[in-house]
């Protein structure tokens, strides 16, 4: 069987299951042989169970969970549109993770750029620790764009999805930016890393001996979503310190918290850690929120 | 992390008073690394009163005094300082309403009985917190169906619909237990002007219980035209304090709280004439109609649902992520102005205009007042339109603000933290803003904002309150 085939095939399994359950995704053929997006439906609002008991029940539950529940099956197994579905959100989640944040993104939204010890993808992958380090060339950059004893450092990093920084992260740095100077704190440049892990934030603190080091970083993708953003804060950022000393906000995407108001947020925590001086497990002790 | 909230409720009703405390607990739902999501999980009733007569100076005026004596007492049976109480809502609920005094009574009591607890009245409101106080929204959640409750008290019949939680209707009846009052020797000492046209009775008449039974068949026939059970005619639209909640699609399992209910779910309900008025013919008239013929359930507060409701459910919580800055809580009886999602899309220029043009309406003889400014906001914005929109209305609040008064905003989607900072980073000192998202409202409604608890605001919307 040829790929044309196998897609004619596809679309057809997918018009049939469109015709016997009503409820199902009508999945419509184009004249050239593409089908729709699958990604594209919420999985919140599809139910695909046929005769159901008491659908519009089981519909107001899936509305709060993302989980694929409610999927009905054919035989013993997933429908086809559910098993689609299941491939196509993991290799959303691959290619985020395996695809580059463009330089239009840096360039275009006055970033500087660096980059931490890797000299690509796999090796980024294969070496959490160089993902932590910079060398001399970067280090140097580092310093002449943050000066010496910053109050606050505001840095983006690729991390593991490229599609969350995409997405979020400039919206979520603006209103961090934002937020801070209504709390009259303003901040210098904002660095883009590449090939980032959360540990880079030490070094940052290290080379420039910056008070706190924001960290806006794309979470490890799942199959919910593969834009989701996290931010970690680190009060008195130093190599060494441990991990539990960071505070992170994590979940931020569409479905999640919303990237400006999770930024706004962020800002006022930020705001708290320079009053308490600490951030982490000490920080959620000290305010108890 | 927990917090509890303690709370008064306190019904002055045509016949009874009853005060109860609850216990609120808001705790966070969010897990430690996302942003806080505060809710009330779980509301405890720790006190009930005695239910008392309302206490009445002649037919039209309360004896505040008497009521604030029960207040002292209660207070003092329970255990509690008033000082300790931190939320809750004073309500006069049915007749009593329309007496002279009573909104004298709801403000000095409002002040009595904790520092912010809420002073309401209006029939949409009441029968909503008695269907909470029921637990018919439970119950429809829970059983994924509608549930029409009626309160039954001594003067209305306040109807509220909830379908899978949500409530969806509200309407009221002139229906109720003490329409008409005898003495000791069956002689009517009173006729609620409601029944006029209805009944032939009048004052100073000796009667027997087979003289009122005719009253009590119309009015449960206008409850089951109420309630879709038979067609709408002159006979409920005639009885109908305000308006009548719409007929729902499938029929709705019923539910009646109220003191009437007592005398409808009683197995042996007491003689006829035990409370000198009407109440229980009415109750078993009921009871062997066709609205205890079909789903109905035995909601688990009857006489306690109102007050029960205020001191439970009257409070809600703002969302968790928002901004204020210079502003005294509480905050008392302020009036909302609510504009569409159209109205805040526009240019900043237009969203000025529209927000100038309408603010004052609220004005008293073109001096500027404090309003809460609500709209529906948009789901995830970008920065830019939270920029655009802060600018908008800024300008169009300039005249609030040149007043030094403060700049109140009330969005329904999750971005009032974003919103408010950008709006207090384009004021000029002294700052007075508080930006809350979370919260759905119509112009008509009033709101009254608490202390904040934690990074949440309790919020008690007066007058019509529907679900996000």
């Amino acid at each position: 069987m040829n790929k044309e085939e196998l897609k004619a095939m596809v679309a057809q399994m997918l018009r049939d299951m469109g015709q016997h359950s009503g409820s199902a995704a009508p999945a419509q053929s184009h004249s050239d042989g593409a089908v729709d997006d699958l990604s594209k439906i919420d999985l919140r609002k599809q139910y695909l169970v046929e005769n159901p008991a008491n659908g519009p029940a089981f519909l107001a539950l899936k509305a709060k969970t993302p989980a694929r529940i409610g999927v009905g099956r054919a035989g013993a197994r997933y429908k086809t549109v559910t098993l689609l579905r299941f491939r196509a959100d993991h290799a959303a989640a691959q290619d985020s993770v395996f695809s580059q944040v463009p330089e239009s993104f840096y360039k275009s939204n006055d970033l500087v750029y660096v980059k931490t010890k890797c000299e690509d993808k796999d090796e980024y992958l294969t070496r959490p620790d160089l993902g932590r380090r910079f060398d001399e060339k970067n280090q140097a950059i580092i310093k002449e764009t943050c000066g010496q004893h910053p109050k606050v450092l505001l840095v983006i990093g690729d991390g593991l999805s490229s599609a969350a920084i995409e997405a979020n992260a400039m919206d979520c740095a603006r209103a961090i930016r934002q937020g801070l100077s209504a709390y009259g704190i303003e901040l210098g440049k904002t660095l883009f890393i590449q090939y980032c892990r959360v540990g880079a934030s030490d070094h940052i603190g290290s080379l420039t001996d910056a008070e706190l080091v924001c960290m806006l970083v794309g979470e490890r993708p799942g199959l919910v979503t593969a834009e989701s953003m996290s931010a970690y804060l680190t009060y008195n950022p130093r190599i060494g310190v441990p991990e539990s000393a960071r505070t992170v906000v994590s979940n931020i995407h569409r479905q999640g918290t919303p990237a400006v108001e999770a930024g706004a947020h962020i800002a006022s925590l930020i705001r708290q850690m320079l009053e308490k001086k600490c951030s982490g497990v000490a920080f959620r002790q000290g305010v108890g929120q | 992390m927990e917090r509890a909230l303690l709370s008064v409720g306190l019904d002055i009703g045509t016949s009874t008073t009853q005060m109860v405390l609850s216990r609120l607990t808001v705790e966070n739902k969010a897990s430690a690394f996302a942003v806080p999501d505060l809710a009330i999980t779980d509301r405890e009733i720790v006190y009930r009163s005695a239910i008392h007569f309302t206490p009445l100076r002649s037919d039209t005026v309360i004896d505040a005094e008497a009521i604030q004596a029960i207040v002292d007492e209660e207070y003092r049976k329970a255990g509690i300082e008033k000082s300790a109480i931190e939320t809750g809502a004073v309500i006069i609920t049915g007749e009593t309403a329309r007496k002279d005094n009573a909104r004298q009574v709801l403000s000095a009591l409002s002040g009595y009985a904790g520092e912010f607890v809420v002073a309401t009245a209006g029939p949409d409101l009441e029968g909503i917190l008695a269907a909470r106080g029921a637990g018919c929204d439970e119950y429809s959640r829970e059983h994924d169906t509608a549930v029409l409750n009626f309160d039954i008290g001594g003067g209305t019949a306040n109807g509220c619909l909830f379908d899978r939680g949500r409530c969806v209707d509200t309407g009221c009846l002139n229906v109720g237990g003490r329409l008409i009052k005898l003495d000791e020797s069956h002689r009517i000492t009173y006729i609620s002007p409601v029944l006029d046209g209805l009944t032939t009775l009048s004052v100073g008449q000796t009667v027997t219980e087979a003289d009122l039974q005719p009253v009590a068949d119309r009015l449960t026939e206008a409850l089951e035209e109420a309630a879709g059970l038979r067609p709408r005619t002159e006979l409920s639209r005639k009885l109908t304090t305000n308006r009548l909640p719409a007929v729902p699609e499938t029929a709705p399992v019923l539910s009646f709280s109220g003191g009437v209910a007592d005398m409808i779910y009683t197995e042996a309900p007491p003689p006829w004439d035990a409370f000198g008025d009407m109440g229980v013919i009415l109750g078993r008239t009921i009871a062997r109609s066709p609205l205890l013929q079909g789903p109905h359930i035995r909601p688990k507060e009857t006489i306690r649902a109102t007050v029960v409701g205020a001191g439970s459910h009257a409070t809600t919580l703002s969302g968790s992520t928002i901004a204020y800055e210079g502003v005294d809580f509480p905050l008392k009886n302020l009036p909302v102005l609510s504009l569409t999602a159209e109205e805040t899309a526009g240019t900043p220029q237009a969203v000025a205009q529209t927000v100038e043009k309408k603010l004052r309406w609220f004005w008293d003889d073109g001096e500027p007042s404090p309003v809460v400014l609500a709209f529906p906001g948009q789901h995830s914005p970008d920065f830019q339109t939270v920029e655009r929109l802060a600018e908008g209305l800024l300008s169009g609040l300039a005249p609030l603000q040149q007043a030094g008064l403060p700049l109140l905003v009330a969005v329904t989607a999750d971005m009032a933290k974003a919103l408010g900072q950008a709006m207090l980073c384009r004021m000029a000192q002294p700052r007075h803003l508080l930006c809350m998202d979370g919260l759905t409202m119509e112009t008509g409604m009033y709101l009254d904002i608490g202390s904040p608890v934690g990074s949440a605001l309790p919020v008690v919307v007066k007058t019509l309150l529907f679900d996000r």
